[in-house]
C-alpha cells in the first residue's frame, strides 16, 4: 500500500513537471518575443533589451528552465504583467469561488445522479428506465456552456428569477446562493447524467453477483451485506469518476464562469489569454493542473486502498 | 427408521415470467439420513440450481414455491420468517459455490470474510473465530494456512480457491453440507484431489453432504444414493450401484450412455441424448422425457409415469422400466 502510494505520488510529479517543460516549450514557440508583446509595437529596442535582462531571456536555457522550475516549487508564478501583483496570490483571490462552484456543482449531480441511478434500478426494464436512460445520455452529450446559455436566457432573461451576472453580494448568504444556481446547475448537469448511468450499471452487477449471494447463503445479515459486502465494491467507480468530475469542472468552469460573468479560475484565465498576459495564463494552467492532479492521485489512493485489485496492477 | 436429518418433501416452484409460469419444481421430494451422501444429477436445466436455491432460501423474485416442505431435523424452512431462516443459513444448511472466483467478494481479504461467517457463533471472541478460520482451512489441505487469511481471492490459485471454498462452508460446521458443482471450475487433476477431498470429508463430516452435478462421474466417485432430475422432476432415485447397473428409467440409461468412461473405445463424435429440454411453461402433460425417449409410446404422452418401486430404495418414474412394466 505505502509503495503504491509513493509510486503513485512519483508519477504525478511527473506528469506535473512533463507539463511545466510543455508550457516552458510554448513560450518559445509563440511568434514574437515576450518583451515585445508585454511592451506593445512602439517600444524602443534600448527598453526591449532592458527588459529581456531583467526577465532573464537572455541567460541559457536551461538557466532559465531550472530557475522557473525553481520559482514554481517555492510557489512564484511570476507577476501579473497589468496589476503587478503575484500571479499566486490573483489565482488565490479568485480560486475559492471556483471551487464552491465545483463542490456545489458535483454536490448536487451526486445527490441527483445516485437518486436516478437508485431509481432507474428499482423499476429497471421499464419504460422509466428507458425514459431515465435516454435523459442520462442527454445531460450527457449537451455542453455545459450550451445548457449554461439557454439556463441564463430562460431562468434570468426571460423569467428574471435568478441574477445573470457575478457571484453575488460578499457576506450576502442568499444572494451568493442564487447567483450560484444556474453556473452549478449548468456543469453539474453532465455529471448527473454520468452518475445516474454508472450507479445504475455498478448496481445492476451486483444485485446478481456471486458473492453477495455467499454472503446471504451464509446467514449474514442483510446490514452486514450491504454496508460492508456490497457498498465497498459498488462505491469505487463512483469515486473514480467524482475525481475526474471534480478535476474536469475546472475546465466546464472556463466556459460557464466566463458566460455568467463569474469570478473564477475560468474567467481570470480567459481574460489573461484576451490580454496577451503571460505570466497569468500559465500560472492558472498550472494551477489547475496540479489541483486535478492532487484530486486524482488522493482518489487513485483511495481507490487502491478499497480495491486490492488496483493495487496489484502497478506492482505489476 | 429415524427420521431423516434433511427432508424435502413434494416440493414445486414456479417462476412467474412474461411467457407465463414457468414450473421449475414439480413434486420433488428427497431425503438424507445422517452419515449419507446424496448426489443430484441433471443436465442444465434439469432444476437443480433452483433446487438448490430453494434449500437455501435464497430465491430470485420471481420465483414463487406452490407447494411443500423443506425440513432440517424437523423444522420446516420454507414456514419460518426471513430472520429465522437466516439463523439456519451457514449454521446447519451450507453450500459449497460453483465458482469460488466469482463466489468470494473480491475486495475484502479472505480471512477476513472466513470470520464473517461465523456470525452465528455468540459470545466468541474474534481471535478464537480466527484461529477457527485458520484450522478449517489446515483441514481442507491448505499449507500456511495463516498467510492465505490475508489474501485476496484473485491473488490465489484455482484449486487453493476451491479448497478456501469449502473450507468457508465448513466453518460453521453444518449439519447439511451442499455441494454445487463442485469440480466444474476445475481441470481434471484438481478434480481428483477435490473429490478426495470431499471423500475425507463425509468420512469425518457428522451429518449429510449434498452433491448437486450434471457429472455422472463424479456422483459414482463419492455417493451413497442418487437422484436423477429432469425437466424440474426427480424420475430416477435410488443406491448408485442400481443407478448404474439397472437404470429403471430410459433418461437415466442416456445419460449412463453418454458418459466417456464408460465407453471401450473413443468414438469419432461424442455420444449426446437427440432432442431438447420440453419448454416448463407449461409443462408437457405426460412423461417430460417423452418426446426424446426411445421406448416411448401414445400413453407416456397423455398421462404422467407413476412412480415404480423396482428394489428397495430404487424407484422410477416410468411406464416401462425393465421388467416392471406398467399394465396398459
Amino acid at each position: 500500500m505505502l509503495n503504491y502510494t509513493i509510486k503513485r505520488i512519483a508519477l504525478a510529479f511527473l506528469i506535473l513537471i512533463v507539463v511545466m517543460l510543455g508550457m516552458f516549450g510554448m513560450v518559445f514557440l509563440v511568434p514574437g518575443d515576450p518583451a515585445s508583446v508585454a511592451l506593445g509595437p512602439r517600444a524602443s529596442p534600448e527598453l526591449k533589451a532592458l527588459l529581456i535582462e531583467r526577465m532573464g531571456l537572455d541567460q541559457p536555457l536551461l538557466t532559465q528552465i531550472i530557475k522557473f522550475f525553481r520559482n514554481a516549487a517555492t510557489g512564484d508564478l511570476g507577476i501579473d504583467v497589468w496589476s503587478k501583483r503575484p500571479v499566486l496570490d490573483v489565482i488565490m483571490e479568485v480560486f475559492p469561488n471556483t471551487l464552491l462552484l465545483g463542490l456545489v456543482s458535483i454536490g448536487w449531480a451526486l445527490i441527483a445522479g445516485i437518486g436516478l441511478g437508485c431509481v432507474a434500478v428499482v423499476y429497471r426494464g421499464t419504460y422509466l428506465d428507458r425514459v431515465l436512460g435516454v435523459l442520462s445520455v442527454s445531460m450527457i452529450a449537451v455542453p455545459s456552456f450550451v445548457i449554461a446559455l439557454y439556463s441564463l436566457l430562460i431562468f434570468s432573461v426571460w423569467l428574471g428569477w435568478l441574477p445573470a451576472i457575478g457571484s453575488g453580494e460578499a457576506g450576502d448568504f442568499w444572494s451568493q446562493l442564487r447567483a450560484i444556481i444556474l453556473p452549478a446547475f449548468a456543469i453539474g448537469i453532465t455529471w448527473v447524467g454520468y452518475l445516474s448511468r454508472l450507479v445504475r450499471a455498478s448496481m445492476l452487477e451486483l444485485i446478481d453477483a456471486e458473492h453477495i449471494r455467499t454472503a446471504r447463503a451464509y446467514g449474514l445479515p442483510e446490514r452486514v451485506v450491504v454496508l460492508r459486502y456490497a457498498l465497498r465494491v459498488a462505491i469505487i467507480p463512483t469515486i473514480a469518476i467524482i475525481a475526474v468530475g471534480l478535476g474536469g469542472i475546472l475546465s466546464s468552469a472556463i466556459f460557464v464562469e466566463s458566460v455568467f460573468s463569474r469570478p473564477g479560475i475560468g474567467t481570470l484565465m480567459t481574460s489573461a489569454v484576451q490580454k496577451r498576459n503571460y505570466p497569468v495564463v500559465m500560472g492558472t494552467v498550472l494551477f489547475m493542473t496540479a489541483f486535478y492532479l492532487l484530486v486524482v492521485t488522493l482518489a487513485d489512493i483511495l481507490i487502491a486502498r478499497l480495491d486490492p485489485r488496483v493495487r496489484d496492477v502497478l506492482r505489476g | 427408521m429415524s427420521t431423516p436429518l434433511f427432508e424435502i418433501d413434494k416440493l414445486s416452484l414456479q417462476y412467474h415470467t412474461n411467457g407465463g409460469a414457468f414450473h421449475a419444481l414439480r413434486d420433488v421430494s428427497l431425503t438424507a439420513r445422517r452419515g449419507e451422501v446424496i448426489g443430484i444429477v441433471g443436465e442444465s436445466g434439469s432444476g437443480k440450481s433452483t433446487l438448490v436455491s430453494a434449500m437455501i432460501g435464497l430465491l430470485s423474485a420471481n420465483a414463487y414455491i406452490t407447494n411443500g416442505s423443506v425440513k432440517i431435523n424437523d423444522t420446516d424452512l420454507l414456514t419460518l420468517s426471513e430472520r429465522k431462516r437466516r439463523r439456519f443459513r451457514g449454521h446447519d444448511i451450507a453450500v459449497i459455490f460453483q465458482d469460488p472466483m466469482t463466489a468470494f467478494n473480491p475486495v475484502l481479504p479472505l480471512g477476513a470474510q472466513l470470520i464473517d461467517f461465523q456470525f452465528h457463533r455468540r459470545g466468541v471472541s474474534k481471535r478464537d473465530k480466527r484461529q477457527h478460520a485458520i484450522d478449517t482451512l489446515t483441514h481442507v489441505g491448505i499449507a500456511a494456512a495463516d498467510k492465505i487469511m490475508a489474501k485476496y481471492v484473485h491473488e490465489l490459485s484455482g484449486g487453493m480457491r476451491q479448497r478456501a471454498a469449502i473450507a468457508a462452508a465448513l466453518v460453521m460446521t453444518p449439519d447439511v453440507l451442499i455441494a454445487d458443482e463442485p469440480t466444474t471450475a476445475l481441470d481434471v487433476t484438481m478434480e481428483a484431489q477435490i473429490i478426495h477431498l470431499l471423500r475425507q470429508l463425509s468420512h469425518d463430516h457428522d451429518g449429510t453432504i449434498i452433491v448437486v452435478t450434471h457429472h455422472l462421474g463424479v456422483i459414482g466417485e463419492l455417493c451413497d444414493r442418487v437422484y436423477v432430475m429432469y425437466a424440474g422432476q426427480v424420475v430416477e432415485e435410488g443406491p448408485v450401484d442400481a443407478i448404474y447397473h439397472t437404470p429403471g428409467h430410459p433418461y437415466t440409461t442416456a445419460l449412463i450412455d453418454c458418459d466417456l468412461v464408460h465407453l471401450d473405445e473413443t468414438p469419432r463424435t461424442l455420444p449426446t441424448i437427440p432432442g431438447r429440454v420440453p419448454d416448463l411453461a407449461p409443462p408437457p402433460a405426460g412423461c417430460a422425457f417423452a418426446n426424446r425417449c426411445e421406448k416411448a409410446q401414445t400413453r407416456c404422452f397423455a398421462s404422467a409415469p407413476p412412480r415404480v418401486q423396482i428394489a428397495k430404495e430404487h424407484a422410477a418414474w416410468c411406464f416401462r422400466v425393465p421388467g416392471h412394466e406398467v399394465a396398459q
